[in-house]
């Protein structure tokens, strides 16, 4: 009973929003409409609705290392590349049998892991202020970028997959499940959105405990004086170090999950433009509560993709007016401000009741 | 001769590159070191001169007056929008990068919808000269001139000036600058607008060379950006040293395995300078001094 209470305070301690019943039952109801949202659509709309939960990943990993750690990196997109790069490498040259791909997608996020432990390593233990980790993060993204852009020639590749430069890779088998009398492969259908709804839920829930947990007060007093928590005797370098990996390696997912989701990766996934929708997304939402992140990236991509229906460019203008104004009117992000504001208005009709 | 004709290729290579990167980063260090703010627009304040660079010339005006018509433009934009965003944000530095990352969005796709997907370039003046068995374009020794008269240009704007002393007084200490009676607010509103008329300047500088596209200023800002880390917050102290520092490298590397590699040795520099000098060599060189 005890490590029960304790398991609950983690899912909704000081660090996220939304507490007590009401909240819970809401999210409940809401995985279950997720979970019943198949039987009412036919597949192709549900395999595009994957295509959204894809981002979701990279978007919370991003809150966990701006909004929680205070050190805002514009290199996710570098992870997302290399890790779909790497899932799309391992594939095409060990194929898909046996559950193979599930492995590759792991790989693959170890891929990400590794170079943002090297990376973060250089940036944090060099006690680099805020500015310059995002713009070397971004640069680090910018050149990444340009490498595979100029990978066209056919002495660019690794084992029988060719990394096709500016087109990039495609053609490599999408996730497969081993399973009883052969493995289920899952093409963007009812079964991968399954898939993707029980790790989105798990993730969620994951770093819900992970902020809520002594690691994630430590990075969140981080976050508000760096100073104090290291005469507090935390190493700050370390907590950051870890959240920039696990952010890094959700990233990774995200970019495996977007491989095997469309059977491409290409490098203009690593672009400025693409480098700046994730900031986009966090930021509106609300990069510091984990609720807030998720129902922005869902809200930002949904507008994002019914805008683009009038040609991508002035999508991208609205998204970057999006962003502006949401730094100017509501830094905290919209969601966030607005929820603060409703529960101030409650309290206070309480308090003079 | 022959020694002599590659040493002069090598040098010209890493005048080329150090012009590039002084020019590239010159806009983007004055505001970041007088105002502790990194302007992610800076790419597209570069295109934005280049544009106004071209639409010009092919107005009918000289090249010259033109690449400052182009300047006058990005500074003018400049003024306009450290009025309308950045002076909200002075206090939250990491809220500007983005809230100017959005603004770069706004006037890539923006110039892409009203102007299209490119604009019919003007040629390099000056034609080109030979030495031994390779030809030089001529206009490249006008850029790396321009990088330097740039340089000394800001050493005496900010040394010898009545606004360079106001400035460098109000990035000291702020508030006893306002307490003597200098208008802080505009000092800030004209440091944007000088480094915003100075990446125009750049932008028309190297619109000759260059294609016009809406994504342009997006081959500047990493070697901006590179720049700007390795030289820390002087300009004079940091960013000349880390151009002169970097071009070497990148020439070396561009020599012996093409352009790419150039940014690679950059990015792999500036990812070691900063484990060993986090405030960039102008910090390193102001520690040793005191």
């Amino acid at each position: 009973m005890k490590s029960r209470s304790r398991f609950i305070r983690l899912l909704e301690g000081p660090q996220t929003l939304g507490r007590g019943p009401l909240f819970w039952a809401a999210l409940g109801l809401a995985v279950l409409a997720a979970a019943a949202y198949p039987l009412l659509a036919d597949g192709y709309t549900v395999g595009n609705t994957v295509y959204f939960f894809n981002w979701i990943f990279m978007a919370l990993g991003l809150s966990l290392v701006w909004g929680y750690g205070g050190t805002l990196s514009f290199g996710q997109t570098a992870f997302f590349g290399l890790s779909g790069y790497a899932y799309g490498v391992l594939t095409l040259n060990f194929g898909a049998a046996y559950g193979l791909t599930l492995i590759a997608l792991l790989a693959a996020m170890a891929c990400s892991a590794v170079l943002a432990a090297v990376l973060g390593y250089f940036l944090y233990f060099g006690r680099i202020s805020g500015v310059f980790l995002g713009i070397v993060t971004l640069s680090v993204t910018l050149v990444f970028e340009r490498f595979m852009a100029q990978t066209a020639g056919p002495e660019w590749h690794i084992g029988v997959a060719r990394l096709n430069g500016f087109n990039g890779m495609s053609g490599m088998p999408p996730l497969t499940l081993p399973w009883f009398g052969g493995s289920l492969t899952l093409f963007p259908d009812v079964g991968l959105y399954y898939l993707i709804l029980t790790m989105l839920v798990l993730t969620y829930l994951g770093l819900r405990v992970l902020v809520n947990s002594k690691f994630g007060n430590v990075l969140v007093a981080i976050r508000e004086n760096p100073e104090r928590a290291e005469m507090l005797g935390y190493d700050v370098r370390k907590y950051q170090l870890i959240a920039f990996v696990i952010g890094a390696v959700l990233a990774g997912l995200s970019g495996a999950l977007y491989t095997s989701w469309g059977q491409y990766i290409t490098p203009s996934s690593m672009s400025i433009t693409a480098a700046a929708l994730p900031i986009v997304w966090v930021a509106v939402g609300g990069r510091g509560d984990l609720t807030a992140t998720l129902i922005g990236t869902l809200v930002v991509l949904a507008t994002f993709q019914a805008l683009t229906i009038y040609g991508s460019q002035y999508a991208l203008v609205v998204m970057g007016l999006l962003l502006v104004s949401t730094v100017l009117i509501a830094p905290e992000g919209l969601i966030v401000t607005f929820t603060k504001f409703a529960m101030r208005l409650a309290h206070g009709r309480n308090g003079s009741s | 001769m022959d020694a002599l004709s590659s040493l002069f290729g090598f040098v010209y290579q890493c005048g080329d590159a150090f012009a590039f990167l002084v020019l590239a980063a010159c806009g983007l260090a004055v505001i970041f070191g007088m105002m502790g703010v990194i302007n992610l627009a800076h790419g597209e304040f570069i295109m934005c001169g280049a544009y106004v660079t071209v639409a010009s010339a092919r107005a009918g005006l000289p090249l010259p007056l033109a690449i400052l018509c182009g300047a006058l433009a990005a500074g003018v934009v400049g003024l306009v929008v450290e009025r309308l965003v950045v002076r909200q944000l002075y206090d939250r530095p990491m809220d500007t990068i983005v809230a100017t990352w959005g603004l770069s969005l706004i006037a890539t796709q923006g110039t892409l919808i009203i102007l299209g997907p490119s604009m019919p370039a003007v040629g390099v003046p000056f034609g080109s000269f030979t030495v031994g068995a390779y030809s030089y374009s001529t206009y490249r020794l006008v850029l790396m001139a321009a990088a330097l008269a740039i340089l000394i240009g800001l050493y005496l704007a900010f040394n010898k000036t009545r606004f360079g002393v106001l400035a460098r007084a109000t990035i000291q200490v702020p508030h006893m600058a306002e307490a003597l009676g200098v208008d802080t607010k505009f000092v800030y509103s004209m440091t944007f607008a000088l480094g915003s008329a100075l990446a125009g300047l750049v932008g028309g500088l190297y619109a000759p060379t260059m294609t016009i596209v809406p994504t342009m200023g997006g081959s500047f800002i990493m070697e901006a950006f590179v720049t700007v880390v390795v030289g820390g917050a002087d300009i004079f102290l940091g960013t000349a040293p880390a151009a002169g520092v970097l071009g070497v490298i990148k020439a070396t590397m561009t020599s012996w395995q093409g352009q790419l590699f150039g940014q690679i040795g950059l990015l792999i520099a500036v990812i070691i300078v900063i484990r060993v000098l986090p405030k960039g060599i102008s910090g390193f060189i102001l520690r040793e001094r005191s």
